[in-house]
């Protein structure tokens, strides 16, 4: 049985890196997938493409996370083609990496707004939808340096941290509704963000990590999978560390 | 066809599963028919679509009894 058959997933931010594999590994599961992207349009259209190549229902929807009303137009296109939305996985995400004391203020606002005003913005927008079903599963993707701190991402730390919180908050709130909300916080997985970092900064990090590796994408979906369906339903507000033993 | 009032006291009996006698125009939604404030939301959501209109977040703060949102919807209402 397919773990996610019939539900409706919109994953932020699904061009590609984890976001992207979460698409792919939801619709394998049976899900419809709502593929949202802010710049690349292609690399979005060909992760729904290649979804619905494997007998998938995928649509590409465009929205900035942090546009309010282009969230709600993406939430009711969704509505609108597949009925509900059961899944809502917050992924989108940007860095500007920075030395707190070189750090611009718009490279600390535009993390801000995208990474942790924009999990905000797409929640409040799905609760409503969610409650009336009372039913949703709400998966943010935060961070590892959100709970350890990184020197060079005082933005992204601080946005990451805000989206552990903010995911306590809304189990909290809807938790009475039948709404679940938990976090994921990925340690250093191979994706077009990791790979901009230098070899120095990858080997140093290596150090750090018991497990002797990278995570790949594919394990960061498998985490996602699990939060989104029936098998977890018994928990929410909670953060699972995907880190290789990072941080314990 | 139904009065305002009426629709509005289906809602309330469905959404708070509270007696239609109970639901009086001086009825405060928290004092009077036991809901919380999540209740209220989920409320105005829900005159929200059986009235076909927006209900702003400031406009539904002023809202605490059933009289309120009768006014309210009886004043704003498009049709």
């Amino acid at each position: 049985m397919s773990k996610l058959a019939g539900k409706t997933a919109i994953v932020t931010g699904a061009s590609r890196g984890i976001g992207a594999e979460i698409a792919r590994s939801f619709a394998a599961e049976g899900a419809n997938v709502v593929v949202n992207y802010s710049g690349s349009k292609e690399k979005a259209e060909a992760v729904a493409e290649e979804i619905r190549k494997s007998g998938g229902e995928a649509i590409v929807v465009k929205a900035d996370v942090a546009d309010a009303d282009q969230v709600k137009a993406m939430i009711d296109e969704t509505v609108k083609t597949f009925g509900a939305v059961d899944v809502l996985v917050n992924n989108a995400g940007i860095t500007r990496d920075n030395l707190m004391m070189r750090m611009k203020d718009d490279e600390w606002d535009d993390v801000i707004n995208i990474n942790l005003k924009g999990v905000f913005v797409c929640t409040k927008a799905v609760t409503r939808q969610m409650m009336k079903q009372r039913s949703g599963r709400i998966v943010n993707i935060a961070s590892i340096v959100g709970v350890m701190g990184n020197a060079g991402q005082a933005n992204y730390v601080a946005a990451k941290a805000g989206v552990i919180g903010l995911t306590k908050t809304t189990a909290r709130e809807l938790a009475s509704r039948g709404i679940t909300a938990n976090a994921i916080a990925p340690g250093f997985i191979m994706t077009d963000m990791t790979d901009r970092l230098s070899d120095d900064i990858q080997q140093t990090m290596l150090g750090q990590i018991p497990l002797g590796r990278f995570g790949k994408p594919e394990e960061v979906a498998k985490a996602a999978l699990f939060l989104a369906s029936d098998e977890a339903s018994y928990m929410t507000g909670q953060t699972l560390h995907l880190d290789g033993g990072m941080v314990m | 066809m139904s009065t305002v009032l009426e629709r509005v006291t289906k809602v309330i009996v469905d959404r708070l599963g509270v007696e239609e006698n109970e639901v009086k125009p001086e009825a405060s939604f928290t004092g009077d028919l036991g809901a919380d404030s999540l209740d209220v939301v989920e409320l105005v959501m829900e005159l929200e679509d059986e009235f076909d209109m927006e209900i702003s977040d400031e406009d539904a703060e002023s809202m605490s009894t059933v009289g309120d949102a009768v006014a309210y919807i009886e004043k704003n209402q498009n049709s």
